[in-house]
């Protein structure tokens, strides 16, 4: 079966090539199905490639597949090759997996847009890309499915092209990534000097005999590039205007797996992090920080899908804490729970959005738990899952980013502690703001409702908040189930339930800094983060519900401390001025120059003209004298 | 000689050459038949390409198809035509631009003198790419001027007649120079050897100019090509003549004008002069970036989308003046690529730009808004070309600028980390065009935008389709130019006591 493995990555590829050219004839649902049959078609080819590779013995789960030669030029030496292992197996599946569930949802969601085919050609071309990135054998293939997913990105945020702040925020999502990317880049061509190849094999297997400096370079630019493609401060400003995409964008890339892309290059290339320790400790700093900036911008916000946006921003902040601890198997599992807990979340955000006709403001939401049960039961399993109650899939792996967080540093595991604490705070807030208290827009109808209300010809308020369609909900279910029980995935009770360690191993162990904390410390930190994790529901119930406390809800949270309008401001002010004085030095200065000469060689000329008099004679003594000169400049130099 | 049987260099030259007369000549009462000769003779050139293309032997490193018949026999210049794997695409690229040039826009007046200057710019252009006589190719080169000159002037935009005069003497000066840099290496070659000649491969690989002389010497072809190129400070008639120049005089002079200068650089700086070449390498690789990054500020704060596709070009050639002169096989052969691809991709948006010209009659930036909303597929190739010209993967703007900056990084290291800001402020202009050009709500003055009609699909068509080939699968290109490349690196590293870096062979645990 891995033989075809290469048909994970062409079945989407086949789908975005026939929507790009028969999409528009198909119509709407056929366009939606297509696509959605490409995606599961992935999925299940696979899985069959799970079989197959979790069939073999241990040592021999690598496999390697050559389509073509891409970029061969003296000793470098591009392929365009595969490698399915189990890291990639693991991202593989859930990239489809999850992928073909938020294309049925798409379905769903997008019914009625005129430019319905047009987003499945996208979501196709992005899992396409996505697995280019994951299956890549070296670091340019890599870095096409990097480039490729950015791509969809940008016209995925921008897909309502007409709305500017969809335009302005595409751009700013691919330009601030392009500056991870120089890292990236400046990462490649530094390893190709120390390493003579671009394979994460070679890499990996030279990692220990590379000079420090060297090694210490190439991580930290590939963590540069990881830093804007995972959305870590201070490259963290795009994600949250990414948002003005549609939700199961949101879900998808902005979520469960484009932005999950910078902790699997850093779990790809974990024998090198693993040579140099203090570029994982700047990783886990950079990551903690972004966690707590991240969850306290998210106890302010208002939009449903802001909170979500932020909340991601922190979750991957753990991750990063996990690969910078040395867990790279916490940051996998991480990503993988998160990946279903957090589309489910954001699927489930896009049906209350839909069922509240459009609005996206949690202060008009309000008391949807009765009129949207099956999205009200899935949320608050998200919801569980996210904020660390067992036995739901969040809590299994945040546990372990913790363990390994306070095997690290004290500190540290302090700082992630408050930061999981808030997490469960902010989402409380955010599940009693949507689903319990007051019926808040029942009192303000939305104003975007006119074109909305065929919907629902049943009388009174003009919003009225509907259960949305199978097609959305059913990926909620599947999505739920697997947020429930993804911790069976890596339980910590025994060395048979650590599955996902097990099967990692070959890809991971080597680098992975194994914990050697006592079984009774693993106790008390699992029963610490349940503690915290109650604690900031306990605290968002008594602040949002009981109204015992009064909200806290500043504006600098609210502004992001002030990050993004800092930055802002500097490139629209002083960053602005500065290319405009580039530009002006160019018209002014350089050309200036230019046209001073002209206009120099115009004046001498009219002032030259006077000296061709017709006079033979004052010719004759031009030429006598530089002759002269002439000679003497000979007899000086002597000769040439 | 393998191509005594048809001299098809020479036929690439004398067939456009030919065109230029047999369309000058057509009656005045005939205008219809202007563009069906034109066209024929540029297909008939471009099928002469690609027989030369599908002719050319992989792997072989020197010259192809050599054709030398004595011209001035007494001063040894001859009629010496020769293609390798460095011109071999240019040659290409020019066969496959001219017709689409041809088609992409209609003169508004007397068709027939635009056309044959068209025609004589196409021979002349091809002459220059294929010349190796030191004085016929300044023939050609300067053949090159004229039409050029007179497409701006003549049919060129509001401002034409100061822009076609800064683009002409911008030139001369630069050809001046050069003359006398030609006359001196044959003096100082016949000198030391004996023989008059023209010859560059004799010049070349004879190495008889004293070290001194040699860098005197170079500097004077080089401000040749550092103004055709055009080179940091000596850039600023390009962005008049663009905005002036009519849609296909924009189109090849991006496409293949400006490439003279690049491939001068490779072909008479590298080849005829290696240790002077290395000597100012520094220079050059500075200039290169400051090129990279300057054009591209320049770029971002234009409020002329024809003038923000020129400052572009900037950006771009000075990639391929970094990997020039950074002398490694990757480089080198990235900038041969970025050649190409600059090409294929810039005269793809100056043609685009056209179309929305022709459509609103104005370029500004201000004026354009939500085009995509109205006219979808347009913006679609018009999106797809942006990312080419960024630089994604998969399109054929990546492979070039990889292989430029990584090759360059081996021996230019910090050259290479400020050049690849480039890649940032590429996608910071282009987008931000796009977002003010294509998206947001039409108003009342863009709603009526005409979609991409089918001729404009045809036109734009053979551009996508190798902007998506080279970025897929390079390898026949690569594999054509590479041997070429490697014989002028070593040819360099030979001569300029400069050691070709040896990257680890991989597997060797260090």
């Amino acid at each position: 079966m891995l033989t075809v493995a290469w048909l994970v990555p062409a079945l989407p590829l086949a789908g975005f090539l026939l929507l790009v050219v028969f999409g528009r004839r198909l119509g709407e649902a056929a366009a939606g199905w297509l696509a959605t049959a490409a995606c599961t078609g992935a999925f299940v080819v696979a899985v069959g490639c799970l079989l197959d590779l979790a069939s073999r013995p241990q040592d021999q789960r690598s496999d390697v597949t050559t389509l073509f030669t891409w970029i061969p030029v003296g000793s470098l030496n591009v392929e365009l090759g595969f490698l399915v292992d189990p890291l990639s197996m693991t991202m593989m599946l859930f990239v489809t997996g999850i992928g073909a569930l938020i294309h049925l949802y798409s379905i769903g969601y997008m019914h009625g847009d005129p430019k319905f085919s047009k987003f499945f050609l996208y979501l196709n071309l992005f899992v396409f890309s996505m697995l280019m990135l994951v299956m890549g054998d070296n670091l340019v293939v890599t870095f096409l499915g990097w480039e490729g997913v950015g791509a969809c990105s940008y016209f995925l945020i921008s897909f309502w092209q007409t709305r500017e702040a969809a335009a302005s925020a595409a751009k700013k999502a691919f330009v601030t990534n392009r500056i991870g990317d120089w890292g990236f880049m400046l990462a490649m061509f530094l390893t190709f000097q120390a390493v003579g190849s671009l394979n994460y094999a070679d890499l990996n297997g030279a990692a220990a005999g590379l000079a420090g400096s060297t090694a210490t370079a190439i991580a930290v630019l590939l963590f540069v590039g990881a830093m804007g493609k995972s959305a870590q401060l201070p490259l963290s400003v795009w994600l949250p205007d990414a948002m003005a995409g549609p939700t199961p964008v949101s879900a998808l890339i902005h979520a469960a797996t484009m932005v999950t892309a910078g902790v699997y290059l850093l779990c790809r290339v974990s024998p090198l992090l693993h040579e140099v320790p203090n570029v994982g400790t700047a990783i886990a700093v950079v990551g903690i920080v972004t966690a707590l900036w991240a969850a306290t911008v998210a106890i302010a916000q208002n939009d449903i899908k802001k909170v979500l946006a932020y909340s991601t921003v922190s979750q991957l902040g753990f991750m990063f804490i996990a690969v910078g601890s040395g867990a790279y198997v916490a940051a996998v599992f991480h990503m993988v729970t998160h990946a279903f807990f957090k589309a489910l979340l954001f699927l489930g955000s896009g049906s209350v959005i839909h069922g509240v006709h459009d609005e996206q403001d949690m202060r008009r939401m309000g008391a949807l738990r009765k009129l949207m049960p099956i999205t009200y039961i899935t949320f608050m399993i998200g919801f569980l899952a996210i904020a660390g109650i067992p036995p739901f899939a969040g809590f299994w792996s945040k546990d372990e980013i913790l363990a390994a967080a306070f095997q690290k540093s004290t500190p540290l595991w302090v700082a992630t502690f408050v930061a999981a604490g808030l997490t469960a705070f902010y989402m409380t807030r955010q599940v009693i703001m949507v689903f319990f208290g007051e019926a808040r827009w029942k009192h303000e109808p939305a104003p975007t409702l006119s074109a909305a209300g065929h919907d629902d010809p049943e009388q009174g308020h003009v919003v009225t908040p509907h259960e949305s369609s199978w097609l959305m909900t059913l990926p909620l279910v599947v999505l739920a189930v697997l947020a429930t029980f993804g911790g069976l995935f890596n339980l910590p009770f025994w060395d048979g339930t650590r599955r996902l360690e097990h099967w990692l191993d070959p890809v991971l162990g080597e680098a992975e800094v194994p914990l050697t904390l006592s079984t009774s410390t693993l106790i008390v930190l699992a029963l610490s983060a349940v503690a915290i994790s109650l604690v900031g529901i306990g605290t968002g119930y008594l602040v949002y519900e009981r109204r015992r406390v009064r909200a806290f809800e500043p504006a600098v949270f609210a502004d992001g401390w002030y990050l993004d309008r800092s930055i802002g401001r500097f490139a629209g002010g002083p960053g602005m001025a500065a290319f405009e004085g580039v530009a002006w030095f160019d018209s002014h200065v350089v050309d200036g120059a230019v046209n001073g000469v002209a206009g120099g060689v115009r004046w001498s000329a009219e002032r030259l003209r006077r000296t061709q008099t017709g006079f033979v004679r004052n010719y004759a003594l031009g030429i006598a004298v530089g002759a002269v000169l002439l000679l003497v400049w000979f007899a000086t130099r002597g000769g040439f | 000689m393998a191509g005594s049987t048809f001299p098809i260099l020479s036929a690439l030259i004398v067939t456009p050459g030919v065109g230029a007369v047999v369309v000058a000549l057509l009656p005045k009462q005939r205008p219809q038949l202007v563009k069906p000769v034109a066209l024929l003779v540029t297909l008939a050139t471009a099928a002469l390409t690609v027989y030369l293309l599908v002719d050319f032997k992989t792997g072989a490193a020197g010259f192809q198809d050599v054709t030398k018949h004595s011209w001035i026999g007494s001063l040894g210049i001859s009629w010496h035509l020769g293609v390798d794997g460095i011109s071999l695409f240019l040659v290409v690229l020019t066969g496959i631009l001219f017709p689409i040039a041809l088609l992409a826009a209609d003169p508004p007046h007397d068709a027939k003198s635009y056309t044959a200057w068209i025609l004589l710019l196409e021979a002349g252009v091809l002459g220059s790419f294929l010349s190796l006589d030191l004085f016929l190719f300044f023939v050609f080169f300067e053949i090159v001027l004229v039409p050029m000159y007179f497409l701006i002037g003549g049919w060129g935009y509001d401002n034409r007649v100061y822009a076609s005069l800064k683009f002409f003497l911008f030139t001369m000066a630069g050809s001046a120079v050069m003359l006398v840099g030609i006359f001196t290496t044959v003096a100082l070659h016949a000198n030391e050897t004996g023989t008059v000649t023209f010859d560059v491969v004799e010049i070349a690989t004879s190495q008889s100019i004293s070290q001194n002389a040699a860098r005197w010497l170079f500097l004077a072809f080089a401000l040749a090509f550092a103004v055709k190129v055009p080179l940091i400070p000596l850039h600023t008639w390009l962005p008049d003549a663009h905005t002036q120049a009519p849609t296909a005089g924009s189109v090849l002079l991006a496409g293949v004008l400006l490439k003279l200068g690049s491939y001068g650089f490779l072909r008479f700086g590298l080849y005829l002069f290696p240790e002077a070449s290395h000597y100012f390498a520094p220079l050059f690789l500075t200039l290169g970036t400051i090129g990279i990054i300057y054009g591209a500020i320049c770029a971002c704060m234009q409020r002329d989308l024809k003038r923000l596709v020129a400052y572009s070009s900037v950006a771009h050639m000075g990639f391929i003046v970094l990997g020039t002169f950074a002398f490694t096989m990757q480089s080198v052969t990235g900038g041969v690529l970025q050649m190409v691809n600059h090409g294929v991709s810039t005269g793809a948006l100056f043609i685009l730009v056209g179309f929305i010209s022709e459509r609103r009659h104005t370029r500004e930036i201000s004026a354009l808004k939500g085009l995509q909303a109205v006219a979808p597929i347009f913006a679609a190739v018009f999106i797809v070309v942006a990312f080419s010209s960024i630089g994604l993967p998969g399109l054929n703007g990546f492979v070039g600028e990889f292989l430029v900056l990584i090759g360059s990084f081996l021996t230019a290291r910090w050259w290479t980390v400020v050049a690849a800001g480039g890649v940032i402020l590429a996608a910071l202009y282009l987008l931000w065009a796009v977002q003010r050009v294509f998206m947001g709500e039409p108003d009342e003055a863009n709603r009526s935008f005409k979609e991409l009609t089918l001729r404009e699909g045809l036109v734009m068509a053979p551009l996508l389709a190798l902007i998506v080939f080279c970025g897929v699968y390079p390898k026949p290109l690569i594999d054509r130019i590479e041997p070429s490349v490697k014989e002028l690196v070593t040819h360099v590293e030979k001569y300029a006591g400069f050691e070709l870096p040896v990257t680890p062979t991989p597997g060797a645990k260090g």
